[in-house]
């Protein structure tokens, strides 16, 4: 069951992540994204990371995407005049992504330690587990990960504004 | 069962999907001209490297990797914000978001 | 006075610092005053050691102040020390300076950079009394070096004339090339005795055996510096163009003081000398063949400077003979006598270009005795000097010069005794062709002429008395009046007193007092008859013919040194700079830039600008990553 559900989830994920590339307006892109990083949710929940999947689709989904969604619709760019690079580039970029996949396969497959055996604590991915491991071993990447937030939020603030003598 | 879907679906599958996922976002990055969309494929590469962060997660029990993976949301989080300010000023600069219009970076 | 040994060099230096940093905001008669009183102070110091050092024959007033330098074996104490020589020289230096000091606040008063001027000579004062001072050879090069400065700070002082400025450089280039000598000999002696301070070196000297070859490669390198600073052949060609400083300078630094530095050097050293028996005789030579060309030179000098710079040169060169046949006292000697009569000389033709308006051409002079009553009597007092007539100063000094050139070798004593009298001839040339006959001048300047304020006639006259009475601390022994100098010097001349040679009759000494007595006034008659009796002028140096003509050009000595040095070394440099310079370190330099240039003006234009080719490059070179990491 659960690895049919495994296959038909990657199938998905694999097909909407092509489509996020070869669709022609914006917005469908930006929807056809929102539907990989769901079904990337349901993976998370297949490997018992239910809270993070949880937190993927409110972060990813919820609040990234629609930005996206939000420029695009503020500065109208859903029209199809997006003129296609030339042939040449095309092909050029699908064999530069084709040569990638490979010798990133073949890199992985030379790999060592990917025959251990799972473990069974399936625990790990809840809540407790994870605030445990986060507010003790990784409070202050924590603390300095809000200060970047912060620092996020000044900086887009500041580049977003009018110039005011402009 | 109170097994994992490792037990059921090997590893390697998992590296697979998450390696053809980081391939098609490298491959948007590289054909696509509108910059929001190559911004989107970069944020699909993130997700790819999530999700087999997520997968070595549960295979090793260690939650360690769910926490890098906060981590790297967080970061993606900033970096969307920054960006999106970065390309609004871009189309209002240049008016438009095509990567030919950003040929600045030269000689 | 242990306590107040620091305050000697500190007063002058304290002086340099007033009157350096507030410059034009110190009124000029102040900045003179105050510079004349450091310098008396320091003179009054001095005289309290001197009389602390009289009454105790074995007092040595050694100061050592901190640890100078320390780097491995090698251990110095910035220390001074007083004994009987430094004593003697530091009351020459700070008494006879104090006097030019004086002397320049009148001698300077129509000059507007007054305090620059006391501000040098100031420090001059300060380096002369650290070389004096000094415990060490190496503080000694301190002051040694320090004067060097000074002097070229001072011949170029009217750095607006560039032939001024060319004679400063040629001074210091020379003084340059003695030092040399100097520090190669400091490093030979710290080789061979592992220190550089004196009483250490001594004490290991004399204990080296008699005529050691380190010991005569020591001594030759010192005098190479003596040579350089006390104006030796062949080195001695800066000392007369250095007249282009003011006539006070002249008289302080290039007379009385630091070119006697050499003479104090090899005094000081005299127990590295007397084992080193070669060169003494090396020394020697030097100092009689400089003494006989110097004079002869100043046979047919025009200009009144450059007589008394030519004469000093020949002064230099019977102390520098002194001390070729050991009788070190003896230079001291001539060096204090010289530094009187000397700086009377130049004082007194400063006070003559004074009246004059800067004129030194003695064929524009004459007759000056009526307007300067007191410069011509001081300056007839000081030629009886210079020429060895007995009472004066230099009579004392130069008989007995000449009684240990005798001990030592009669030969050299007859061209030393020709030399004197060549030094009497030129000085009463001088002497009449100034002061007597009619004045050769413009009328001008016959309406000028006037006799110099007080502060210039008060030090001449001092000097003159000292000139006069100088020579009676040196009595020979045919009075029958104790030599107070060598008892005195004793202590720092043991040594040499030990290895000297015999005396000379009293025969000899009477025969000596009455030749020189019947010469002289031969001489005076003479050079009377010829250029007040005759009026005969000096003709132009054009008009001169055969040996004269050598003469007035000095020999062609510089002319020598341009061929042979100055001219293959110009042409040297100028092809290096053409073919090393230009040919090949400019290109290879050039050449890194051309090539960075190029390359990079090329591979520029793969940096199309267009970020799709960016990225394309990215992933490829990531892929390339990957891919070594797969091969290896």
């Amino acid at each position: 069951m659960s690895k049919y559900a495994f296959f038909i989830l990657a199938f998905l994920s694999v097909f909407s992540a092509l489509m996020v590339v070869f669709s022609r307006k914006p917005v469908h892109s930006v929807l056809y994204t929102i539907f990989c990083f769901f079904t990337i949710a349901g993976h998370y929940i297949l490997l018992n990371a239910q809270f993070l999947a949880a937190v993927h689709v409110i972060v990813y989904s919820g609040a990234i995407m629609v930005l996206f969604l939000y420029v695009i619709m503020m500065l109208n760019l859903n029209a199809e005049g997006e003129p296609h690079k030339s042939g040449i580039i095309k092909t050029a970029a699908v064999i530069s992504g084709g040569l990638f996949l490979l010798v990133m396969v073949s890199v992985l497959k030379s790999a060592d330690g990917l025959e251990v055996a799972a473990s069974g604590d399936n625990q790990i991915g809840m809540v407790k587990s994870l605030g445990m491991v986060l507010y003790r071993e990784y409070m202050l990447p924590f603390e300095v990960s809000a200060l970047l937030f912060l620092t996020a939020m000044i900086g887009a603030t500041m580049i977003g504004k009018k110039e005011l003598n402009s | 069962m109170n097994n994992s879907i490792l037990d059921i679906v090997h590893i390697n599958n998992y590296l697979y999907l998450s390696l053809i996922l980081f391939a098609i976002g490298v491959l948007g990055v590289l054909f696509r001209r509108n910059t929001i969309i190559i911004f989107m494929c970069i944020e699909l590469m993130l997700n790819a490297v999530n999700l087999l962060l997520v997968a070595f997660s549960t295979m090793h029990s260690d939650p360690g990797g769910q926490v890098m993976v906060f981590f790297i949301m967080a970061v993606a989080a900033a970096e969307v914000a920054v960006g999106l300010a970065i390309l609004v000023m871009i189309f209002r600069n240049f008016g438009g978001v095509d990567i030919n219009l950003l040929n600045r970076l030269k000689w | 006075m242990n306590n107040l040994l620091w305050l000697i060099p500190v007063l002058p230096l304290l002086g340099f610092l007033i009157n350096g940093i507030g410059n034009k905001h110190i009124p000029p008669a102040a900045s003179g005053w105050l510079a004349s009183l450091t310098v008396l102070g320091s003179f009054i110091i001095s005289a309290g050691l001197f009389m602390q050092l009289l009454h105790d024959p074995a007092t040595v007033v050694q100061a050592d102040y901190f640890q100078w330098m320390n780097a491995g074996a090698f251990d110095l104490n910035f220390g001074f020390l007083v004994d009987r020589l430094s004593v003697i020289m530091l009351l020459v230096i700070t008494g006879v300076g104090f006097l030019i000091h004086v002397y320049s606040i009148g001698y300077m008063s129509h000059e507007p950079d007054y305090a620059r001027y006391f501000a040098y000579l100031n420090l001059f004062v300060f380096f002369m009394l650290v070389l004096v001072l000094g415990s060490s050879y190496v503080l000694m090069f301190v002051g040694w070096e320090g004067v060097g400065l000074c002097s070229y700070l001072l011949i170029g002082f009217w750095f607006k004339n560039q032939n001024y400025n060319d004679a400063a450089k040629k001074a210091f280039i020379m003084n340059r090339i003695g030092d040399l000598g100097f520090l190669l000999g400091m490093f030979l002696i710290f080789q061979t005795f592992g220190s550089l301070e004196y009483d250490t070196v001594f004490a290991s000297a004399s204990l080296l055996p008699f005529n050691e070859p380190v010991l005569t490669a020591i001594t030759l390198l010192l005098f190479i510096g003596a040579i350089g600073k006390s104006a030796q052949l062949p080195l001695y060609t800066w000392l007369p163009d250095a007249m282009a400083g003011p006539t006070p300078v002249s008289a302080l630094i290039h007379a009385a003081t630091m070119v006697t530095a050499g003479i104090y050097m090899v005094v000081r050293s005299n127990v590295l000398y007397v084992m080193a028996p070669f060169s003494s005789e090396i020394i020697a030579v030097v100092g009689l063949v400089t003494a006989v060309m110097a004079a002869l030179i100043g046979l047919k000098q025009t200009d009144i400077k450059k007589v008394l710079a030519y004469s000093t040169v020949s002064q230099l060169g019977f102390m520098v003979v002194a001390l070729g046949t050991g009788a070190y006292t003896t230079a001291l000697f001539h060096v204090i006598t010289h530094a009187f009569f000397k700086a009377l000389l130049f004082l007194c033709a400063g006070s003559v270009i004074h009246a004059m308006g800067g004129e030194q051409d003695v064929r524009r002079m004459g007759g000056l005795k009526k307007a300067l009553p007191v410069t011509h009597f001081t300056f007839l007092i000081g030629t009886l000097a210079i020429a060895g007539a007995p009472p004066f100063a230099g009579f004392f000094s130069k008989d007995e010069i000449l009684a240990n050139a005798y001990i030592h070798s009669p030969l050299m004593f007859a061209v030393l005794a020709i030399t004197a009298i060549i030094t009497a001839v030129y000085m009463f040339r001088l002497y009449f062709l100034t002061f007597h006959g009619t004045f050769r001048g413009t009328m001008h300047q016959k309406d000028h002429l006037h006799e110099s304020p007080a502060t210039m006639t008060v030090p001449l006259i001092i000097l003159a008395v000292l000139s006069t009475i100088g020579g009676f601390i040196g009595m020979p022994e045919i009075f029958h009046a104790p030599h107070f100098l060598n008892d005195f010097m004793r202590p720092v001349t043991a040594l040499a007193d030990a290895y000297k040679g015999g005396h000379v009759s009293h025969m000899f000494e009477y025969i000596l007092i009455g030749v020189t007595l019947v010469i002289l006034a031969a001489v005076v008659y003479l050079t009377h008859k010829k250029y007040v009796t005759d009026g005969h002028v000096p003709a132009r140096d054009s008009d001169l013919v055969g040996i004269q003509r050598v003469l007035a050009n000095k020999f062609y000595v510089d002319e020598f040194f341009n061929a042979v040095f100055t001219r293959p070394m110009d042409v040297l440099s100028r092809l290096s700079y053409k073919w090393i310079e230009l040919g090949l370190i400019d290109k290879i330099v050039n050449s890194f830039g051309t090539v960075t240039n190029g390359t990079s003006s090329m591979l520029r234009f793969s940096q199309q600008g267009n970020l799709g080719y960016y990225l394309f490059a990215m992933v490829f070179a990531i892929m390339l990553m990957l891919v070594y990491m797969l091969v290896i």
